[in-house]
């Protein structure tokens, strides 16, 4: 990551337009999965208004899918409800990464670019050269996200299987792709970062063939332990912060 | 359960919000540990860790080698300090290539 200087304050409108921009390849990842989610919400017998409406108040692209599948399986209302809480707890750790870079915006506004939070949004706004985060940013960031999320799962709902499957099944791999992208530069530069993402994985993949702690709780657990005992291992790394 | 799926919707957005937005509202930044402003710094790269992994193997659930693939063209692209986006097309157009072998 390249310093900036600190006392250097670009008018809003700058922050609110690299928050745009940042946004397109999380754009263009979420395409796909908002797609493929408004297909499946369609062949799980929702109507578009709930489609675009899960979209629209949840933004949260794996507990949607999981939730059309305990729709699907006559799942009650409150499974459903703690399932898709305890898919998301892991963004408190985003939401308290974040507040450690973000600027001091009013609560309010911290209040509404919170809800852009996902691990997406998250990735690319924690990983950026900036050295403050504004509140233009994440709202850019957030709104170019969600708009295509909601757009998508729209459009998945009512054009349905019209895309060519091979085209779909590669596009499976935008967001991993993206992950990538955040990840690789930062890890050229430390070893800290290599050691920090290498420990979540491992873990993670452990945790995957453990059924209580698929999905959500996997990744809250194998990133706390990374970034915990990384923190004790190699404190006063070279990490350029 | 259509008649309720609405508010069935409703709880489920309002406790995605909740750990959304508590620490950055809630929290003093001023009053945490050094210790805990380190561990918080290193989750954005902890996570990353914990998103590709294992998930990327799953996308084609029959053929691991598919997102592994997608994967290695991912990691070449950003290797070569290529912008985001062009890292994401990559990927794609390379699985895309993959399908007609």
């Amino acid at each position: 990551m390249m310093p900036s200087p600190a006392v250097h304050r670009e008018e809003s409108p700058a922050y609110w337009k690299k928050g745009v921009q940042a946004g397109l390849p999380i754009a263009i990842g979420y395409m796909p999965v908002a797609f493929t989610f408004g297909l499946l919400a369609k062949a799980a017998e929702l109507s578009l208004f709930e489609t675009i409406g899960m979209s629209v108040i949840v933004f949260a692209g794996a507990s949607q899918y999981i939730a059309l599948s305990m729709i699907v399986a006559m799942s009650g209302a409150a499974e459903l409800i703690l399932t898709t809480f305890i898919m998301n707890i892991r963004h408190l750790l985003m939401s308290a990464s974040l507040k450690e870079r973000a600027e001091d915006d009013p609560k309010w506004l911290r209040a509404i670019y919170a809800f852009f939070i996902t691990d997406e949004t998250f990735s690319v706004a924690a990983t950026s050269s900036e050295k403050k985060i504004t509140g233009s940013y994440l709202l850019g960031l957030g709104i170019v996200a969600y708009s295509c999320w909601v757009i998508f799962s729209g459009v998945g709902y009512v054009m349905g299987a019209g895309l060519p499957q091979s085209l779909q099944d590669s596009m499976g791999i935008a967001l991993y792709a993206m992950f990538i992208a955040l990840l690789v530069p930062a890890a050229k530069k430390s070893k800290k970062v290599i050691a920090l993402a290498a420990t979540a994985a491992v873990l993670n993949s452990i945790f995957s063939f453990v059924p209580t702690l698929n999905g959500g709780w996997g990744i809250i657990l194998s990133t706390l332990i990374a970034a915990v005992s990384i923190e004790f291992f190699m404190k006063g790394d070279e990490r350029d912060e | 359960m259509s008649e309720q799926l609405i508010w069935v919707i409703v709880g489920m957005g309002i406790v995605t919000y909740i750990p959304r937005m508590l620490p950055l509202v809630l929290f003093h930044t001023n009053h945490l540990h050094p210790r805990i402003q380190g561990i918080l710094k290193n989750v954005p790269f902890a996570i990353l860790g914990a998103l590709i992994f294992p998930g990327v193997f799953t996308i084609n659930p029959e053929n691991y080698l598919y997102g592994g693939i997608g994967a290695a063209a991912a990691f070449i692209a950003a290797w070569l300090n290529l912008n985001v986006i062009v890292v994401v097309l990559s990927s794609i157009f390379v699985l895309y290539g993959y399908t007609f072998l």
